[in-house]
């Protein structure tokens, strides 16, 4: 049946799709009405729940006076570890994640216990009052104290091609990289949250701002000792999400539960800013290495690359990180044989986990790293150098995992960019220029992205989605995806409007529920379009055939003749109002209800012998950065930028543009002045917003062009689109290269100066300071 | 008791808690949930609203975007609160609204009140949207997602196109209603926070409660609630001091009344002292320059703040008053220790006199962090030199971030007097003078090593930027 049905044309004028319809929620969020989980009015009984969390990162907790907590204003219950009804391990996959202090003190500001008061300040200031009795021990705070201790999270993993370390020694040219990559805090805007309503007996509701609510609703009930199916989860819409809700959501719901299961009344737990970044994990900090070997004419022969992921206390998502790094290390490059080793690495920190890229970032900015190296040796420009390794035919098109390339795109992008950025004419300009300007140096730097698409935990990609149609026309959507921002359920709107030929305004997504669609996957890796478009596009065919097989009855048509379009349903003459079938649908006793569900195609992965394909396909890009640096300072300014980036087919330009500048300005942060620091005790220093500094208005660049690739993907994704959410972050990287191109200049672009992630302009200054040796102005 | 407008509906708060913030009574007493918490600390604001005051003519209204996280709710005593809510009429977006929504200005829609109300305050200017406009309307609201192009495209677009508003046509009826308040209190308070409005009544209230807190703008104070959890004592408000809040230009002094937001005092600092524009237009954001106070900088004495280094090396004096006298303390001798200063007990800041600069005299200032807007120095330094014929006569310079206190540097001007500018010694011996000058601290922002060398290399973009032959650019950040 389903065959039958003449699929409408996404190029039509009056197809939603392709069009820059706004974010759905862009009027009510003017307005500041769109709701989030602390503006739900809460009932007469609310009760607010906070942490008290240890001063120091490793150690036994062998005495806790909880007295003066309990005694405090306001104060209604406290709990510990041992007051968790069910499961106290809340890790998401492998375990390690205890609720609360269980014995052992894992980081500097672990929770110990939770306070329920009557109003958020009573529980944040309870929260300060506890005694605590913790023996320390030895804290493995860096990677390398975690190598030298073999102190790992889950076990090493290699893959590679080819015998590298032989080629390594035939190689004429080898050279030697290590790059230490920062870590970043997420700083969604809106703070970790959830609310917990208990009801019938043992049954609650949650509301959270979380990327995972099916994994909410696992581990709530777990932690509460009852099956899932008691336990709903909703949500909404998240104040920016970026990773850092997909897994570190849950425990401040779970909490939440508990209490609210106890008291029997309602329990909100809001981290404030500080509490929230010195609790929750971020992007994995990276210790990484690489030898190369290449010729006189900067084409790489071999490639052995170590990436070392400090992961914090417990493995959370890390080994999925982990291996993203590894798989993306050669980014868009054909690094001839190869070797690539991940370690998962366990030290006395929060627990790192998921953010836009998801370790990719980290591998990826090595194979960056090599193609500057391998420019500076060779004498070669860098953009010369990357054009020449870049996957194709003649180079070969088979990573270190195995995996082969099948849509290549970037030798055509990085041309065309280079051509409409006037990459060569501005590398002149830059050198005469730095050659007339003793202080301030300008730096100019094109790199590709090569981002591959699809969770490489093979059992996640899939996702479900519920279409109800009602008798005036109107459809509500549900599906597994969450929305954060991204515009994902802008696009599914967009998707079910198109396909049932109807406007936009019929459709409205709503919030995302473990009682509507369930065992959903978290909305990360980029795919919440690909996989939930393609589900809710299921459950549209579904409930189309319905349809079509009653308007074919009705008026005695053949069935592929029938289209929706218009706001109609139309066959040769025979034409009636979609409201008007679906009125006729609803007597004739047709269910206007129906499930979709999708599972990703092609992909496997085979661990053992480090090969396959763990992606459907790769999201492409290229960002040329220009900056200005000050040899006096070190500090700098991004003044140009121009990106071209490949989304296939573009479901909303407008959507897809923010989720590159976006993409890209955040990854900017990641590079420049997003500068994490613990002190020698473990304790997280940049804890609050003065501290921790992302981009700000000033930052973006004064030329920021954007433009998208015109090319359809190869693949039967949603209507040949790509995943746009994460792959435009590492087109930031450009600007790290940018301006270590600068800081080489003073050395006549023959050396390329170190400088770790991100480069401040502290690590900037000492870089020139490096490379001059001199105490007098650079000129 | 306090009154306020909140919209064009009069409020009056017999209790008035001082621990509360602004931000929280909108959420929590008023419902008015649009209106975010991001932070609680002035630094992403998402907490943004706007005030409405009665304008230094006395004929019309000025909006000023604050944060109402670290806003004392009884600051709001004689002003418009406008919120996100107010802004819309029924279904109909007000025109910031509307271009943002055009521009694809929203994402997750966090920061996006906050990002309203700062486009909303520009909107109610005249000043026209440059870049530098638009970037210093919106240097307080982080936002996460969009990268900013189609906020700054939104804001520069509508304030292109400004029309008359429902504020416009509320505009009398507004300046009637505030001023009705105005006449109707004298002395305000509000449980644990006084406004006094003349130096006979904070002088009583200094000698009433002599473990009273003066506040200025609270942007620092209000951090003790939100951040260190602490009830606020006894507060006394400098806001409403008549006498603390005029400017005096005269002949060879500028005179700053002490409790003037920092956003009043930038035009004639900037018109008498062009070299500062870069470091007021980098000291913290708009929202808290429209709420902080020179006074509170000068005050609190934090080894950090921005402006005691201007005061450092302009030779500037501070003027104090107990009710009875006044006391002019010059600055190199007003910082006494971490956060000390000569202000007695009894005592509040009324002044700061600035001399005016000879011909004779360039004046630099420089900030150093790891981000160009509302960040803390790593490290700020002003300079002066006054040159006769090309010998230096006098140096003068002011510091912070590298000490205790707010510092200055006596050596550059014992051993240079005398030589000539130009002299190519001078800029190599200051550079070593600087890089060993004070001891520094490594911290969050910058290394002790870090500091020395910024030092030492501002001083050589100072001697770059005074020679008379130098065309080569010195600094990134660009400020028209």
């Amino acid at each position: 049946m389903r065959k039958l049905i003449s699929q409408p044309d996404i190029q039509s004028s009056e197809s939603p799709l392709l069009k820059p319809s706004k974010h759905e929620s862009a009027i009510r969020q003017v307005m500041g009405n769109a709701r989030y989980v602390d503006d739900i009015p809460v009932p007469a009984d609310i009760a607010y729940a906070c942490v008290g969390i240890t001063g120091v990162a490793s150690g036994t907790l062998s005495g806790l006076d909880l007295s003066a907590v309990k005694q405090a204003p306001g104060v209604i219950d406290v709990i510990t570890v041992a007051d968790i009804p069910g499961h106290t391990d809340i890790g998401p996959v492998f375990g390690g994640d205890p609720i609360l202090v269980d014995g052992e003190v894992k980081f500097h500001g672990q929770p110990v216990f939770a306070v329920l008061a009557g109003t958020e300040e009573q529980a944040r200031y309870a929260a300060t009052l506890a005694s605590m009795d913790i023996t320390p021990s030895a804290a493995i705070l860096t990677v390398d104290d975690a190598l030298s201790a073999n102190s790992t999270v889950r076990p090493q993993h290699i893959f590679g091609q080819g015998n590298a370390l032989d080629a390594l020694q035939h190689s004429p040219l080898t050279a030697e990289g290590y790059l230490s990559v920062g870590g970043q805090e997420h700083l969604y805007l809106e703070g970790q949250v959830s609310l917990a309503l208990p009801e019938e007996e043992d049954r609650v509701m949650i509301y959270t701002s979380s990327q995972h609510p099916s994994e909410v609703q696992k581990l709530v009930a777990e932690v509460l000792g009852v099956k899932l199916h008691k336990v709903t989860v909703d949500m909404r819409r998240m104040g920016g999400g970026f990773g850092g809700k997909e897994s570190q959501a849950a425990q401040w719901a779970c909490l939440a539960a508990v209490f609210a299961m106890r008291q029997r009344r309602a329990v909100k737990m809001r981290l404030p800013r500080m509490l929230d970044m010195q609790i929750t994990g971020k992007r994995h900090p990276f210790e990484n290495h690489f030898n190369i070997g290449f010729d006189g004419e900067g084409n790489m022969l071999a490639a052995d690359v170590t990436v070392n992921g400090n992961c914090g206390h417990s493995p959370d998502l890390s080994d999925a990180i982990v291996d993203r790094a590894m798989f993306h290390v050669d980014n868009a490059y054909q690094l001839g044989a190869s070797k690539v080793t991940g370690n998962r690495l366990k030290t006395h920190m929060v627990s790192h986990t998921a953010f836009r890229g998801f370790g990719g970032p980290q591998g990826m900015i090595m194979a960056e790293h090599m193609m500057d190296t391998v420019a500076r040796r060779t004498g070669l420009d860098p953009l010369v150098v990357r054009l020449r390794n870049l996957y194709s035919e003649e180079k070969g098109l088979t990573t270190p995992y195995g995996m082969t390339l099948e849509q290549n795109v970037l030798p055509d992008l990085m041309k065309q960019l280079s051509d409409s950025s006037q990459y060569w004419q501005r590398r002149e300009q830059i050198t005469a220029y730095n050659q007339q300007s003793p202080i301030i140096k300008k730096g100019l730097a094109l790199t590709p992205v090569k981002f591959g698409i699809s969770f490489t935990a093979k059992h996640l990609n899939q996702a479900g989605a519920l279409i109800h149609l009602y008798t005036d026309g109107s459809i509500q959507v549900n599906h597994g995806g969450t929305e954060m921002g991204q515009g994902l359920h802008t696009k599914i709107g967009q998707i079910v409007a198109h396909e049932f030929g109807v406007e936009l305004d019929n459709i409205e997504v709503t919030a995302t529920r473990t009682d509507k669609v369930p065992n959903t996957s978290p909305t990360a890796a980029s795919s919440g379009t690909d996989l939930n478009g393609k589900a809710a596009q299921n459950a549209c065919l579904t409930i189309k055939a319905r349809l079509v097989e009653l308007f074919a009855e009705t008026y005695q048509v053949p069935p592929d003749t029938i289209v929706f379009e218009n706001g109609c349903v139309n066959a040769g003459e025979h034409s009636i109002a979609f409201a008007d079938l679906i009125q006729q649908a609803y007597m004739a006793r047709i269910s206007l209800s129906a499930t979709g569900y999708y599972r990703t195609p092609k992909i496997y992965y085979d661990r053992k012998n480090g090969t396959g394909r763990p992606f459907f396909y790769f999201a492409n890009g290229a960002a040329v950065s220009e900056v200005s640096v000050d040899t006096l300072t070190g500090e700098y300014t991004v003044d140009a930028v121009d990106i071209l980036h490949d989304v296939g087919t573009s479901l909303n330009p407008a959507i897809d543009r923010g989720q590159i500048e976006g993409g890209f300005i955040q990854g900017m942060g990641w590079v420049t002045t997003e500068d994490l620091r613990w002190d020698d005790k473990g304790k997280l220093t940049s804890n609050n917003l003065a501290t921790y500094k992302i981009p700000a208005v000033g930052d973006a660049p004064s030329h920021f062009n954007v433009a998208l690739f015109d090319r359809p993907n190869n693949e039967d994704s949603i209507y040949h689109s790509k995943a746009v959410g994460e792959p435009p972050f590492m087109l930031a990287i450009s600007v790290w290269c940018a301006i270590k191109d600068a800081v080489s200049s003073l050395a006549d672009y023959r050396i390329d100066p170190e400088i770790a992630v991100p480069a401040t302009p502290e690590r900037v200054l000492a870089a020139i300071t490096a490379l001059t040796e001199n105490d007098d102005v650079s000129a | 008791m306090i009154e306020f407008l909140l919209n064009n509906e009069r409020v009056s708060l017999e209790e008035c808690d001082t621990g509360i913030s602004v931000q929280q009574y909108l959420r929590q007493q008023q419902q008015l949930t649009g209106t975010k918490e991001g932070c609680a600390a002035g630094d992403c604001g998402a907490c943004t609203i706007v005030l409405g005051e009665i304008a230094a003519d006395d004929a019309s209204i000025t909006y000023r975007s604050v944060n109402s996280c670290i806003t004392l709710l009884a600051n709001l005593h004689g002003k418009q609160v406008i919120t996100i809510e107010h802004l819309a009429q029924g279904k109909v977006l007000h025109p910031v609204q509307q271009a943002l929504v055009d521009h694809h200005g929203s994402q997750c829609g966090f920061c996006t009140p906050g990002v309203v109300m700062s486009m909303f305050s520009l909107y109610h200017t005249d000043i026209a949207p440059s870049r530098e406009v638009v970037n210093k309307s919106l240097s307080g609201n982080l936002c996460r997602c969009t990268g900013y192009r189609p906020i700054i495209e939104a804001t520069t677009e509508v304030c292109e196109n400004r029309q008359p508003d429902q504020f416009t046509a509320m505009q009398q009826q507004t300046l009637d209603a505030l001023k009705n308040i105005r006449a109707e209190h004298k002395d305000v308070f509000a449980n644990n926070v006084h406004l006094p409005e003349t130096r006979e009544a904070m002088a009583t209230l200094l000698a009433e409660y002599p473990d009273a807190r003066l506040v200025g703008g609270s942007t620092d104070l209000a951090l003790e609630t939100t951040q260190q959890l602490k009830a606020l004592p006894e507060l006394i408000s400098t806001q409403r001091m008549l006498d603390c809040r005029q400017i005096d230009v005269t002949e060879d002094t500028i005179s700053i009344g002490a409790a003037l937001p920092l956003s009043d005092i930038e035009a004639v600092l900037v018109a008498h002292f062009p070299a500062l524009h870069e470091l007021i237009e980098r000291f913290a954001s708009l929202p808290i320059r429209n709420q902080a106070t020179l006074g509170g900088n000068v005050a609190n004495a934090s080894p950090i703040g921005d402006m005691p280094p201007v005061l450092l090396a302009l030779n500037a004096s501070i003027e104090t008053d107990n009710g009875r006298q006044t006391r002019l303390l010059p600055a190199s001798a007003f910082f006494t220790g971490y956060r000390q200063t000569q202000l007695a007990k009894g005592e509040w800041i009324k002044a700061i006199h600035f001399p005016r600069l000879g011909p004779d005299t360039q004046l630099r200032a420089y900030k150093v962090s790891k981000r160009h807007e509302d960040d803390i120095s790593a490290v700020c330094a002003v300079f002066t030199v006054t040159t006769v014929n090309g010998v230096i006569t006098a140096i003068s310079s002011g510091f912070g971030g590298v000490a205790a206190t707010p510092v200055s540097c006596d050596d550059l001007a014992t051993q240079f007097t005398g030589l000539s500018w130009q002299d190519e010694q001078v800029r190599q011996r200051g550079k070593h003078i600087l890089m060993s000058a004070f001891n520094p601290i490594d911290d969050v922002r910058a290394s002790a090593a870090y500091r020395n060398q910024v030092l030492g290399n501002l001083w050589q973009r100072f001697w770059f930027e005074t020679q008379t032959a130098l065309l080569a650019t010195t600094r990134v950040p660009h400020y028209a």
